[in-house]
């Protein structure tokens, strides 16, 4: 063991002179403050935001040391303060972070579920797109968002939940999205426009919610095997018969379990299909590939399980380019080194995929869009467990991942056998918008779809 | 050969299970056992295929 008088501290990087230090820097251009913090300080090095200093991992190595730390060493507890009011303030849950993720994994995620999950989502596209002229006009954002809401609530809560939402939740699950300014590591209760819009639409979900089960209380029990997790909770009764989860409660936890897989999966098809736009190539060569394999007539649900090879590159490219969470962040819980730097107990330690997803070392061509980078023999993805990693790694690593390949090789083979696309903006317009820890489209982001004319026999 | 899994990677998936159920278990709560940590011959097909679909890259085969 080395001892601390050895170590040194941590390398500053440059600016941060501002009020809150980096603060401002975060909340504009996030991706190149890191970048410059590898650029300056190299695997390690530190910014500051408000008044919490952050060390900054980047490369396989330092990924290895961050996602190998157990929870005793690197803690999640306090890293994300812009999601206790997401989640809802004083909604306490009988369980830990872990012991959720292991039900979520154990009830709703597990292998042996999937195929339902893969029928589930290809039937919420087919509906959605049911709602289609031959062509129009959609924004990407938007949709996307409408779908997943669907699919994730139908998969992870139950079809028979997912039946009484339409867009009016979809567009306020967004104003939670949306209330994730960075300010809110220096006040999650900030007077500020977002906040308040945050914190109506948190009300008015759990209204919506609360008339739900008013309306499941007073109606007739569900039918044999279609009870889904409401109907469990609501079953669950204090000594007095009174509910055991009130809707404030029932509602944080749904928006807990919706959180993680929505923005992301959404975010990640949207930039899939702009990648395929750019690189048409790449999508004559996805659309060929999805012909063929349903050439046969066989089910999204079947294929969806299986190799998609070319699409499957393009999703993991677009991952690699635009991942959905930009920062990783857990808070020391005691005093830590890593190549020869103290990283002091009570500092935020981050790793950051947009950062290490493109070392030119790891990913030649690191900003090009190369989907052949997975295919054999190169599998860059799998050359190292700390390089590639847009799912995080280790223990921690997204538990949803299989699920969210699945649900995303689901989404495109509905669209692109159906439909063609096409950009109605210059194809550098879409961009992300930075403002907020939850990184989304920045809107104007539409896109044209045309009906595919039935291909000749 | 020999199974090797880093129990820092595993995180329960099963998808062992499903390829080598002689090979590998994991429990309702996703605790992966080894039952055969050094499986025979006629077997290397299955476990290597365990390998390749782990999702997180928590397994590996190594020669004697």
């Amino acid at each position: 063991m080395t001892t601390t008088t050895e170590l040194r501290e941590p390398p500053r990087v440059s600016g941060g002179s501002g009020e809150n230090a980096h603060l401002d820097e975060l909340s504009t251009d996030p991706i190149g403050l890191m970048a410059r913090v590898r650029a300056e300080c190299g695997d390690v090095g530190e910014f500051t935001i408000g008044a919490r200093d952050v060390v900054l991992l980047t490369g396989a190595d330092a990924n290895e040391f961050y996602f190998r730390a157990p929870e005793e060493q690197l803690d999640q507890a306090e890293a994300y303060p812009f999601m206790t009011p997401v989640f809802g303030k004083g909604v306490v849950f009988d369980a830990s972070p872990e012991r959720r993720r292991e039900m979520l994994h154990n009830q709703a995620l597990r292998d042996k579920f999937m195929r339902g999950h893969a029928a589930t989502i290809a039937a919420e596209v087919e509906q959605m797109v049911a709602a289609w002229d031959d062509e129009g006009e959609i924004d990407l954002l938007e949709w996307f968002a409408e779908l997943t809401i669907y699919t994730s609530s139908a998969c992870l809560i139950g079809t028979r939940f997912r039946q009484e939402l339409d867009g009016r939740f979809a567009r306020l699950f967004h104003d939670l999205e949306r209330g994730t300014d960075p300010i809110a590591y220096v006040d999650p209760y900030a007077d500020i426009e977002s906040f308040r819009r945050r914190d109506a639409a948190r009300v008015a979900l759990v209204e919506l919610v609360s008339g739900i089960m008013g309306r499941r209380a007073a109606g007739p029990p569900s039918a044999e095997g279609e009870a889904d997790l409401l109907d469990v909770l609501m079953s669950i009764r204090e000594e007095d018969g009174t509910l055991r989860f009130s809707p404030d409660i029932v509602t944080g936890m749904f928006i807990s379990m919706m959180f993680a897989g929505h923005h992301t999966t959404s975010g990640t098809a949207a930039w899939t299909l702009i990648e395929l736009l750019r690189h048409p190539d790449e999508m004559a060569a996805v659309t060929a590939e999805l012909d063929e394999l349903y050439a046969d007539g066989s089910e999204v649900s079947f294929q969806a399980l299986r190799e998609i090879p070319r699409l499957e590159s393009a999703i993991k490219e677009a991952l690699r380019l635009h991942p959905p969470l930009i920062l990783l962040l857990r808070m020391a819980m005691e005093d830590l080194a890593y190549g020869g730097v103290r990283i002091a107990a009570g500092k935020f330690v981050a790793a950051s995929p947009a950062i290490s997803n493109r070392i030119p070392e790891d990913f030649p061509e690191p900003d090009d869009f190369v989907p052949a980078r997975y295919l054999e023999p190169r599998e860059e993805d799998r050359a190292n467990p700390w390089t590639w990693i847009p799912f995080g790694a280790g223990r921690h690593r997204c538990v949803g991942a299989s699920f969210a390949l699945m649900q995303l090789k689901a989404i495109f083979s509905v669209l692109l056998e159906g439909w063609e696309f096409e950009a109605v903006q210059p194809l550098e317009s879409y961009r992300n918008d930075h403002s907020k820890m939850v990184v989304q489209l920045q809107q104007p982001c539409l896109v044209r779809y045309r009906r595919r004319k039935a291909t000749p026999a | 050969m020999r199974i090797v899994v880093d129990r820092d990677l595993c995180q329960g998936h099963a998808a062992c299970e499903g390829e080598a159920p002689d090979v590998f278990s994991v429990s309702k709560k996703g605790e992966l056992t080894i039952l055969a940590p050094e499986p025979p011959e006629d077997r290397r097909a299955a476990a290597e295929l365990a390998v390749k679909y782990c999702p997180t890259h928590a397994l590996s085969i190594e020669e004697d």
